[in-house]
């Protein structure tokens, strides 16, 4: 591969998350470097998801520090990561049901879009124009994905594998710099897999992209990702390469298993 | 001081009312999810019923049997022809249903019974009690206390019926998760019907109240738009919370309707009464800014 | 077979984006847009300007209003009526109490000042959602038309409120026929129906529905929920606004706080529910199904109650009318969801494959 993966971009330090008595996260630190494909794994209710929704916002940690492109900050804010360059994809897909397939992608440009509404509502002029140059944009990443013949289709209507495929989409639509995917290939049959594998690696190494991942599918992970952490009852057991995560006795005791 | 007391007993008394149509709501949207616009309608209905029926000669029990008979009618009706239907779709969307059962129920309730005023006669004085206007001197209606009595004694039945029964657990089963309880061999269908029923049992008792006070008539629909406000300051899912929650609006209702009026006349001059039709709503609003899950009701989490 | 798009092919984005891509729909709407502006006129008679086709209109452009915070950006409201009597009111003040105000001006300066207050009242959305923001709507629609009734400034000192509009003249033009006010609100509610059409096909619209359809996941995405949220109210508001000052000027010419009670509000919330939600034409057909259903009913009940020999007299009518449209509720909500302009539609696809459908 072409890519280079370069310095440390986000660096989470001793996160901790708590929803009332329930501890989600407990003093959790690890890394991300650019363009790298790292992965969260770990058994379900380890605190993945949480991970996620600390790093770009939703959810904000009692403790800890978050580093985000040099910047030292408490916690993330869900605009701000926007802007930052962060989207992502979620676990039970969160598309926009009632919308079409362009409309869903459409809205990943959002913070692109300058032009308000009372231009919207005329329709002259620049509001028109730079609808139309995004609409461009939009179609680049519906030809990169295969999806051109639901277009317009509303995404209620398409089965669960195109569905995770078209909030990839969305997420790409904004041409992030760091994408988070919460288990992009939950629930998708061996060929679906394969096509996600393939978008995910082609983003990756074309546009540089730098991805967190959660994934249950270990052959998958450990395909793909340059680097692993683990993540067990909201702490981390393990990080690293996906070699020596797998060798790792910790991880292997709480998830991984042992081969017979 | 004393006609402060006796503004505020009053208040309360006729909180504990409110509190009884807002038990309506909550039971019905702790069992299926449903916000039931028409409880309002269901008491002016179940009202009419039973003076229809006294109307025909019956004594007050066999009249409130009757009445109780019809309100369970309406109640499968309603659970068979409307919200089975409508399983799986967006709770606004049966929300919006139940405005239009609403609107259904108050063209029915006049066409079955007219629409005349009713007086309703159940044998309840409306005196000041001796004692307390002898030895406090202040005056509060024996009616509404026995009133509220009655409604609280309603209030407890219930609660006891849903904590310690076999249909009560079934009941709170289903509240809880829908799909799960039907995956034990819980009855949803009967479970909805029943709690209907039971709503329209508590609209039975408050459009009882209601209607020997002022007699029976189309406003009685405007108690759910007074039983709103209890619901939002309360928690929908929440008993006490409808109680406590009628006893606040009840209270302060009264109170502002007393004191706030003539400090605006100075201020603006004019006449500026009526302020309980708003009143409830804005000061629900505020408290909603402070805290939006309710007094009672659970901080909800998303989960993404 | 006639109503097909085969053959007609985008060779643009620009083109693929029109409001109407297929060339059969632009035809039809240029045709209604001519008979409406051009024949209308010119054969209906008072009456049909008076009962149907003015309140139409206006109804039509408030469940607009209604539908872009509702059926776009999800908010239910339970006060479209009230802000309509803001902007009733508003829109008399800027009149009589300003020398030489254009009457489109206070009708703008109306919308504006409904958007305003849409705005205060939209505050709670961002903390409260679903039945919670229902019911506090409801403060909007009991707090307004109180405000009304009682402060005497707002009516410019007519006893109760009741306030008797001005001539509406423009440009030393009187508008006092039934015809001239036909035109006035019809080039009015067109022009906002463009308006509104394009917001929704825009990112504004985009926006609102994806706030609607999953806001956790809309955020993530950078869409501001609070701006997003209160540009719906405070749109939604302007439409109702206008369409209330409209109501008072071009329709009824005298109006009164309690002409905008809650009645109107569900009146309005039907017209989204039985149209379409979420739907700019469902916004029209909703509120022709719901002007007309009365006047139908008005006609027909007695004479069927004649033919049966029943007793009937007039409240039985609007006691079995109560009936009907709660009915009518129900069952859009469950046979069809997305009301008249889903039928329409559904009626579209079907035309296309007519008469051979294989």
């Amino acid at each position: 591969m072409a890519r280079q993966i370069g310095e440390v971009i986000l660096d989470l330090k001793n996160i901790s998350l708590r929803f009332g008595g329930v501890k989600a996260l407990t003093d959790i630190s690890f890394n991300v470097r650019e363009h790298e494909i790292r992965a969260i794994i770990g058994p379900n209710g380890a605190g993945k998801s949480s991970m996620l929704n600390v790093i770009n916002g939703v959810y904000h940690p009692q403790e800890g520090e978050i580093i985000f492109r040099g910047e030292h900050r408490k916690d993330m804010d869900t605009h701000d990561a926007a802007k930052g360059g962060f989207a992502r994809t979620f676990q039970n897909i969160a598309l926009f049901k009632g919308m079409s397939v362009l409309d869903n992608l459409m809205t990943g440009r959002n913070l692109k879009m300058k032009c308000n509404f009372l231009q919207h509502a005329l329709w002259w002029g620049s509001a028109q124009k730079e609808e139309l140059e995004h609409r461009k944009k939009v179609e680049e990443v519906i030809d990169f994905l295969e999806i051109e013949h639901i277009r317009k289709t509303p995404v209620g209507r398409l089965p669960y594998g195109l569905q995770k495929r078209v909030e990839l989409g969305r997420a790409l639509a904004a041409e992030p710099s760091m994408l988070l995917l919460d288990e992009p290939m939950a629930g998708m049959n061996v060929e679906e897999k394969q096509d996600m594998c393939r978008f995910i690696l082609d983003v990756n190494d074309q546009f540089g992209t730098t991805i967190v991942l959660i994934e249950h599918d270990m052959g998958v992970v450990m395909d793909i990702s340059d680097r692993v952490v683990v993540l067990d009852y909201g702490k981390k057991i393990g990080d690293g390469e996906p070699d020596e995560v797998k060798n790792n006795p910790e991880v292997i005791a709480a998830y991984l298993g042992t081969q017979h | 001081m004393q006609f402060f007391l006796e503004v505020l007993i009053g208040g309360l008394l006729s909180g504990v009312m409110y509190s009884l149509v807002a038990l309506g709501f909550v039971l019905i949207f702790k069992a299926s999810g449903v916000f039931n616009f028409a409880q309002g309608a269901m008491v002016y209905f179940a009202a009419l019923s039973l003076v229809g029926v006294m109307g025909k000669g019956a004594p007050l029990w066999l009249a409130f049997i009757l009445a109780f008979g019809i309100m369970t009618i309406l109640g499968i009706a309603t659970e068979k022809f409307v919200l089975r239907k409508m399983v799986n779709q967006a709770p606004i969307s049966l929300f919006m249903a139940t405005i239009g059962l609403a609107f259904f129920i108050e063209g029915l309730a006049p066409l079955l019974w007219g629409n005349d005023v009713r007086a309703l006669e159940i044998g309840l004085v409306d005196e000041p009690i001796p004692y307390l206007l002898d030895s406090f001197n202040i005056v509060v209606s024996s009616f509404d206390l026995t009133a509220a009595g009655l409604a609280l004694a309603l209030v407890a039945g219930l609660a006891l019926f849903f904590q310690f029964t076999r249909v009560g657990r079934a009941l709170r089963a289903v509240a809880d998760d829908h799909q799960a309880a039907l995956s034990i061999g819980i009855p949803l269908q009967h479970i909805w019907a029943l709690v209907w029923a039971v709503a329209g049992f508590v609209a039975l008792v408050a459009g009882m109240l209601w209607g020997s006070r002022n007699g029976v008539q189309f406003a009685l629909t405007f108690t759910a738009l007074k039983a709103l406000p209890v619901l939002i300051l309360g928690g929908f899912t929440s008993v006490p919370g409808a109680i406590v929650g009628g006893l606040i609006i009840g209270a302060s209702e009264k109170l502002a309707e007393i004191y706030i009026p003539p400090v605006m006349q100075s201020m603006f001059g004019g006449n500026f009464g009526g302020i309980e039709g708003w009143f409830p709503y804005v000061m629900a609003l505020l408290f909603l800014l402070v805290r939006p899950e309710g007094l009672f009701g659970e901080k909800h989490i998303d989960r993404v | 077979m006639f109503y097909r798009e085969t053959g007609q092919f985008k060779n643009s984005y620009a083109a693929d984006q029109q409001v109407f891509p297929i060339r059969q729909d632009r035809v039809g709407i240029a045709i209604l847009l001519a008979v409406a502006f051009l024949v209308v006129p010119l054969v209906a008679g008072n009456y049909w300007f008076n009962a149907i086709f003015i309140p139409f209109l206006i109804f039509a452009l408030a469940a607009l209003g209604l539908n872009i915070l509702t059926g776009y950006a999800g908010q239910l409201s339970l006060g479209s009526a009230a802000f309509m009597a803001v902007g009733a009111y508003a829109a008399y003040n800027f009149q009589v109490r300003v020398e030489g105000m254009p009457i489109l001006m206070s009708f703008i300066l109306g919308g504006l000042t409904a958007a305003g207050v849409g705005i205060l009242f939209g505050l709670p959305s961002l903390r409260i959602k679903g039945f919670y923001l229902a019911v506090a709507t409801l403060a909007a629609q009991f707090f307004i038309v109180w405000c009304l009734t009682k402060f005497p400034y707002l009516s410019n000192n007519s006893s109760s409120g009741v306030i008797s509009v001005p001539g509406v003249e423009m440009l030393g033009f009187k508008f006092d026929t039934p015809q001239s006010r036909y035109l006035l609100v019809l080039s009015i509610v067109t022009s906002m129906a463009l308006l509104a059409k394009n917001m929704v096909r825009s990112t504004t619209g985009r926006s609102w529905m994806a706030v609607r359809d999953m806001d956790v996941a809309a955020e993530v995405i950078g869409i501001r929920l609070m701006r997003t949220k209160l540009l719906a109210f405070a749109v939604s508001s302007f439409y109702c606004g206008v369409a209330g000052a409209l109501y008072a000027f071009c329709y009824l010419g005298s109006v009164e706080p309690d002409g905008f009670s809650l009645d109107l509000s569900f009146k309005i919330l039907f017209m989204i529910i039985v149209g379409g939600v979420g739907s700019i034409l469902g916004s029209f057909l909703g509120a022709a199904f719901i002007l007309l259903l009365p006047i139908f009913l008005d006609i027909t009940l007695p004479a069927i109650a004649g033919l049966l020999s029943l007793p009937f007299d007039s409240a039985t009518v609007s006691h079995i009318q109560l009936m009907v449209f709660g009915a009518l509720i129900m069952f859009f909500l469950i046979v069809e969801p997305h009301g008249l302009a889903r039928l329409w539609q559904i009626g579209k696809e079907k035309l296309r494959l007519w008469p051979f459908p294989h």
